[in-house]
């Protein structure tokens, strides 16, 4: 038989697919099912944030991090807060960064139930999606009797966060923190020795240690590389370093160890919210600040400065010093970062949003090129992408 | 316990002016922030420099982002974001580009640059001579103008829309069916906070 040469096929992938995590648009070049190019094609949900940022106030500023990774809100504002505190040399009370890091970790284990789930969901397993969606709601509840809004919560504020917290909730937690680990369990034991998940994701998306610094990795996906790194322990910020907690780390770095890596994180922000429900310290939540944040509603109905200043905050807002300074978190994806460039006047002159997202689908192609076209699915859904901070 | 933090912080940079030398221009801190401009030419041997060094090897570029200054002889800021997860230092570096000068791209040092530098030139129009595909990556396609510069109008210069007549998508220019407002709060007498926080901010 003579030998023929196939021409490589290009096909598409997305923008709409159940499996592409919201809108990306996937360009590969396959030879037969091998990917020999994968060309990902961005900007689909870009709704210029940095530069509608430059024209707002730092405090009006804020709201749209919620909208980046819309996953895990209070993360980003968290960013945000601490780099507006950081120029502005707000010190925050201790109740205040003690809400916030529990806020953070209920986020990220928020994350991580979206993520593992609709992994599993992306590889085949229906189950763990309508499961986690169940717990989903519940940690859902909670921010909403925090800040008043289950998604776009506003909560995190220069200087503390918004509002206290009703008294009862810190017992609801308590209570839904004891049988959360019951249902890590269930999720695993349908999930991590399952052997069509194992199939699916076991030496898939293989990415070595120095490859995932040299592409920029950070979060789980740098951790299952084997990279010990995480900001809460090395770069701590509010009061991570009071807190006592592992660092999970994967030893392959393909699909399965960033799913490993990712259900003891959960187990970790379990142990996390448990210490801060423990050691939450009474006090005010916002800094005693007139000049930086505002007034409390009671001040200000008998105080004719309070109201001045809560006038003067809200349309004009703050005046931020000249500075260059890059602020990051360890959002539950990875580092997001925040580089902030303030002129001195009430508005940042720029403000660079870094998302960690943004760099794993950059390593696409590294992930992808030689696998099967239906591990492409696999390596997407392991990487944890929201689009909402990619296109910013 | 914060003298002795800072001491270690200046020992670093001396070590990071001793290593880069004479390319140095200026450095400068920001609340433990610590950035070096150097000269737009040097950025590639500076960062060939920074990662390769085995004292405090930066093995990770965490970003490249331009900040635009129209009113400046040189117009742009292109800053480099570098961590070392191995000494734990995160170390920015500068430089300043004029509109049309050429980026020696960095992509053949840190991987992770090839996005960044695609994002820069989608929206500051700065270019990276060397970038192995260097396309717009966030706007659409056939977009026109760089959307981050400060000449460029909030609103954009042009919408869509599905025309049903013509059975597709058209584009057309912005119409704005009420007036942008711009808010300007900005007293213009009040500017009182700045200097006392800069007194406070030095002594930390």
């Amino acid at each position: 038989m003579s030998e023929t040469e196939i021409k490589p096929i290009t096909m598409n992938f997305g923008p709409q697919h159940p499996a592409a995590h919201g809108v990306l648009r996937l360009v590969f070049e396959m030879d037969g099912e091998i990917i020999k190019r994968a060309d990902p094609h961005i900007g689909l949900l870009h709704r210029g944030t940095e530069k509608l940022i430059e024209n707002k106030t730092y405090l009006q500023a804020l709201p749209y991090f919620d909208r980046l990774d819309y996953v895990s809100p209070m993360n980003q504002e968290h960013a945000w807060s601490l780099a507006v505190e950081k120029v502005l040399n707000i010190n925050v009370p201790e109740r205040g960064q003690y809400i916030r890091v529990l806020f953070c970790e209920l986020g990220r284990i928020l994350n991580h139930i979206l993520n593992l789930t609709a992994f599993a969901i992306d590889v085949g397993a229906m189950t763990p999606l309508l499961w986690g969606f169940e717990e989903r709601e519940i940690l859902l509840s909670f921010y909403e009797r925090a800040s008043g809004a289950r998604f776009h919560a506003a909560y995190f504020r220069p200087g503390g966060v918004h509002q206290d917290i009703p008294e009862e909730l810190l017992d609801d937690i308590h209570k839904w923190l004891k049988n959360f680990p019951n249902f890590i369990n269930d999720l695993e034991t349908l999930l991590t020795e399952n052997r069509i998940f194992k199939q699916r994701t076991v030496d898939i998306g293989v990415v070595s240690k120095e490859d995932a610094l040299n592409l920029g990795f950070s979060g789980p996906p740098l951790r299952a590389s084997g990279h010990a790194w995480d900001l809460r322990k090395d770069q701590p910020y509010d009061v991570y370093s009071k807190m006592d907690f592992d660092i999970p780390i994967g030893n392959t770095g393909d699909c399965y160890a960033r799913y490993l890596v990712r259900v003891e994180e959960m187990r970790q922000s379990c142990k996390i919210v448990e210490q801060c429900i423990n050691n939450m310290p009474k006090g005010i939540v916002l800094a005693n600040d007139a000049k930086m944040a505002p007034p409390s509603r009671k001040e200000m109905k008998g105080s004719m400065e309070a109201l001045i200043h809560h006038f003067k905050l809200y349309t004009e807002g703050v005046h931020v010093p000249e500075a260059e300074t890059y602020t990051a978190v360890e959002a539950p994806k990875g580092e997001f970062g925040v580089f902030l460039v303030s002129d001195g006047t009430n508005k940042p002159y720029r403000a660079k949003l870094r998302a960690p997202g943004f760099q794993f689908l950059a390593a696409t192609e590294h992930m992808c090129k030689g696998h099967m076209l239906a591990d492409s699915v696999a390596v997407i859904g392991s990487m944890d992408l929201v689009f909402g901070e990619i296109d910013r | 316990m914060n003298n002795s933090l800072n001491k270690e912080n200046d020992q670093f940079l001396e070590t990071i002016k001793s290593t880069i030398g004479k390319d140095i221009i200026e450095t400068k801190v920001f609340f433990n922030d610590y950035q070096i401009i150097v000269p737009s030419k040097k950025i590639f041997d500076v960062l060939t420099k920074l990662h390769s060094n085995s004292y405090f090897a930066f093995d990770q570029l965490i970003d490249i982002t331009a900040i635009d200054y129209p009113e400046k002889s040189t117009r742009f800021e292109v800053v480099y974001l570098l961590l070392s997860t191995i000494t734990n230092h995160r170390l920015t570096v500068k430089i300043y580009v004029n509109e049309g000068e050429l980026i020696q791209s960095s992509v053949s040092i840190f991987k992770s640059a090839n996005w960044s530098e695609r994002e820069i030139w989608d929206m500051f129009g700065i270019f990276f001579s060397g970038h192995p595909d260097l396309r717009r990556l966030l706007t659409d396609y056939g977009f026109e103008g760089h959307p981050l510069r400060k000449d460029f109008p909030l609103t954009g210069r042009v919408q869509v829309k599905y025309d049903t007549d013509q059975n597709k998508v058209i584009y057309e220019p912005v119409n704005l069916v009420q007036e942008y407002r711009d808010f300007d709060f900005l007293s213009p007498w009040e500017r009182p906070y700045n200097k006392e926080i800069n007194d406070t901010g030095d002594k930390n």
